[in-house]
């Protein structure tokens, strides 16, 4: 079991680092000289020159490099040229904002998803089954950004049960600010949900189908016995591996939605820094996403660990 | 009273008949033969008892289990049923406990779904129900999870699940069919003792007239859903009233004719000299390197042409390894391999796939083997790809005809597709596939391991008058020991990577000199002579 956790940490460190050097080639080689790049043609020379020594461009690459992770490290991610903030702030800002949203909307399309799946696998082809197909087969080809705006009409303009947009922050206490959270994360959760869904029951009727359920039949257990000791478990690891992918979505993934409903995200913070050419602040967003999908495969990997001890056994 | 009694047991799926007027009766302490080819109907009347049928199946009739008819039980009812008064154990060991539950937790379950009893005391009953199947708490407690076991200890852990409870009637489907010989009569003495000492009766259902010949009091032969024949076991065997009976007996102890006796050629077709095949073994330690898995350890034979050579040994002894090797899919560590005197590989030197055009191989699995989306014609002439310049035109059809005509199918089936034919066509396919290229050697992977005992006849006939007609070579690979019997000039026993043992296959059998030969012989049930042994 260590062992194997261990592998995967050597594993993602690694490509924690290879994403940290791609990023910074890309950003600050590709593009020339960064500086001009973000300052736009007409800039003014000695604007520029200034910027340039305030990314500290005139120092050697490696060593940019080097001082780039150094700041990571301890938190610094260095200054927005358009906000004239520190970026560390203007992130966590936004966080507080989009990882509480993706949590919610995880947690809603997983609730949903689980028993959706499940009661469609159990009963194949009956009409629940062909209910739950057809319903997820609707929420995948909808657009979620038209789903958030019936959403609106019908529960923040009709109904008036909610604002239409906006967020109060969490200091205004937490029942407000779920609650201008739950349209978003619904919108967001459906299609999600739809396609957890479809693969819990893809994944439960293949293992419904394998021989140990029939032993498990011969044994005694009712076909929900069966399913809940012994087919439930087996069946989780491709769904685990579809909720991983779906929380780096939601994450970064929401900007869209955000806009919808007016919400000050990580995915509206970097799409308006890659129009205003902030590469101080696409840098740091992007280091920072990649860095929450490295955690995320590997607490999946974790949940694989957990599910299938297989994955736990002591290589002989 | 009868443990399990079944009269005219009718059934249909989907309204298509399955059985009918199934009569069967099982003794407490006594084994009931059921035995049958693919499509009879065997595993059907099992899961009748068992009231595990698939959807659809709509079955009439009476079944009596210890006097108590299953007729008019609700679901409830019929799941006290299974597991209490009825277990059952299958073919598949490899697959029929869950992999992500320990095998203590999967036999205390069988004991808690039906008695309430507390974790811990299912857990007891575990205890001492895998100690009574050979499973000691030294080397098996109860956390150990079934990827740490092999077939036959998984089959253990399937039959201590089935008998937690003692039923009265425990079913038996296939038990030991994917198991080695070796293994395969371990489980088998469990089983017979286990009926003894606990007095069950044992529905055993099998396709091997060798293994209910040994083990059955009683025995019926089931044929298209019917039991053609039925009674004490001896007595079924010396009079064989039904012709199937007959078919079946003659079938299984089928050898084919061979022509004539292969004379040692002076350049042998197939010469494998100390050839060493190793794999790296996984790291445990990041900075450590683990010495590799000697998979062959300097093997060394030849075969003559239109000699056939056998090969066995049980699972994991390295047959397959040492036949990729041969086939020159894989590089050698040691040794070297020629085909006609030509070098296909050796330790310095890689594989060299071109010669691969005079040498083919049929596996097993006449199912898994071909592409489904492709017409016969297609499937047969892939080989033509090893060669420079493939027939075309007129010659290609002729070469499609003669393949398909030589293992006795028509020209016309090369239009078909191959869902359209049977597992024994689906084998003659995959011959044609080999033989269409004129090669010097084929290696035959298993090849008749899945097919019945008539079919299996058919094909090995086919086999033997291929190879005396175009005096072709085999490497015949097998575990099943009286087909290589059959078929084989020289034998070549191996173990743990070496050849333990080669010969004549005849003097090997009758005069095995290893110990290791002698006991595959011994654990190899055999008709005769489980018919010659004095009554019990």
């Amino acid at each position: 079991m260590t062992a194997y956790l261990l592998r995967r940490f050597v594993s993602l460190s690694l490509s924690l680092v290879a994403a940290s050097l791609v990023i910074f080639l890309v950003m600050e080689v590709v593009p020339g000289d960064p500086a001009s790049f973000m300052m736009g043609i007409n800039a003014d020379p000695e604007a520029v020159a200034a910027l340039r020594l305030q990314m500290g461009l005139d120092e050697p690459l490696p060593l940019r490099y080097l001082g780039w992770v150094a700041g990571l490290l301890q938190g610094d991610f260095g200054v927005s040229y358009t906000y004239r903030v520190p970026v560390s702030e203007l992130i966590s800002e936004r966080v507080m904002i989009s990882l509480p949203l993706t949590l919610y909307a995880l947690a809603l399309s997983t609730l949903i998803a689980f028993p959706a799946g499940i009661i469609a696998a159990a009963r194949r082809n009956s009409a629940a089954d062909l209910s739950v197909m057809g319903a997820t087969q609707l929420g995948v080809a909808i657009p979620n950004f038209w789903f958030a705006m019936i959403l609106v009409l019908i529960f923040a303009v009709n109904l008036r049960w909610v604002s239409a947009g906006g967020f109060p922050g969490w200091d205004a206490g937490f029942v407000p600010a779920l609650k201008a959270l739950t349209l978003p994360a619904i919108a967001l959760a459906l299609p999600q949900a739809s396609i957890l869904a479809r693969v819990m029951r893809s994944s439960l009727i293949d293992t419904l189908d394998e021989d140990f359920m029939r032993t498990a039949r011969a044994k005694g257990l009712s076909r929900g016995q069966a399913l809940w000791r012994h087919a439930l478990r087996n069946a989780l690891i491709p769904v685990l591996t579809i909720i991983g992918l779906q929380f780096s979505f939601l994450l970064a993934g929401g900007i869209i939605i955000e806009n919808v409903f007016y919400l000050p995200g990580l995915g509206r913070l970097v799409f308006q820094a890659i129009t205003q050419r902030d590469l101080i602040v696409v840098r740091s967003v992007v280091i920072l996403l990649v860095f929450a999908v490295i955690v995320v495969t590997f607490l999946v990997d974790l949940a694989y660990a957990a599910a299938d001890p297989r994955l736990r056994r002591h290589r002989r | 009273m009868s443990a399990l009694s079944i009269s005219n047991l009718r059934l249909d799926i989907h309204g298509h008949p399955v059985l009918h007027d199934i009569d069967l009766t099982l003794e407490p302490g006594k084994v009931l033969g059921v035995v049958g080819e693919s499509g009879s109907g065997k595993s059907m009347t099992a899961l009748s008892v068992m009231q595990l049928l698939p959807r659809g199946s709509n079955w009439s009739g009476e079944i009596l289990v210890g006097g108590v008819s299953l007729s008019g039980k609700d679901e409830a009812a019929l799941c006290q049923m299974r597991g209490r008064d009825v277990g059952m154990i299958f073919q598949e060991p490899m697959t029929a406990l869950n992999p992500v539950r320990t095998i203590g937790d999967q036999v205390a379950e069988t004991v808690r779904v039906h008695t309430g009893a507390s974790r811990r005391e299912a857990l007891g009953v575990a205890r001492e129900m895998l100690d009574r199947v050979g499973l000691p708490e030294s080397r098996f407690p109860l956390d150990r999870y079934p990827h740490d076991l092999s077939g036959g200890q998984r089959q253990r852990v399937v039959i201590a699940q089935a008998i937690a409870l003692r039923p009265k009637v425990l079913i038996a489907d296939e038990p030991t069919t994917a198991l080695d010989v070796t293994t395969q009569a371990q489980i088998l003495d469990l089983l017979r003792e286990l009926v003894r000492e606990e007095d069950m009766g044992l529905m055993l259902i099998t396709h091997d007239l060798a293994v209910v010949a040994g083990m059955a009091d009683t025995i019926a032969i089931l044929r298209k859903g019917e039991v053609v024949e039925s009674g004490p076991t001896r007595e079924v065997f010396r009079e064989m009233r039904h012709p199937y009976t007959r078919a079946l007996f003659s079938a299984s102890a089928h050898v084919p004719d061979r022509g004539r006796k292969p004379e040692p050629s002076a350049v042998p077709v197939l010469s494998v000299s100390d050839v060493v095949r190793d794999y790296p073994q996984p790291r445990r330690n990041l900075f450590v390197r683990r010495p590799p898995f000697r998979a062959v350890d300097k093997v060394g034979f030849t075969i003559s042409h239109g000699e056939n050579v056998g090969l066995v040994g049980e699972s994991g002894c390295g047959k397959s390894t040492l036949a990729r090797a041969i086939l020159a899919l894989d590089a050698l560590q040691g040794g070297e391999i020629r085909l006609g005197g030509q070098l296909v590989s050796s330790a310095g030197e890689g594989p060299h796939p071109e010669l691969r055009a005079r040498m083919q191989v049929v596996f097993q699995d006449p199912y898994g083997s071909f592409n489904p989306r492709h017409r016969v014609r297609r499937l047969v002439t892939e080989p033509f790809h090893l060669i420079k310049s493939p027939p075309t035109g007129a010659e290609l059809d002729r070469r499609i005809d003669r393949a398909l005509t030589e293992v006795g199918l028509s020209p016309g089936d090369a239009s078909k597709y191959i869902h359209e034919f049977s597992g024994g066509q689906r084998q003659r396919i995959a011959i044609a596939r080999a033989l269409i290229i004129e090669p010097a050697l084929i290696v035959l992977d298993e090849a008749v391991s899945a097919l019945d005992v008539s079919i299996r006849a058919q094909i090995l006939d086919l086999l033997a008058e291929l190879s005396d007609r175009l005096d072709l070579s085999y490497l015949f690979i097998s575990h099943d020991l009286s087909v290589v019997r059959a078929i084989t000039d020289r034998v070549l026993v191996m173990k743990d990577g070496r050849i333990v043992e080669q010969g004549e296959t005849e003097s090997v059998f009758r005069n095995p000199q290893h110990p290791y030969t002698r006991e595959l012989v011994a654990a190899t049930p055999s008709l005769e002579a489980a018919l010659a042994a004095p009554a019990t």
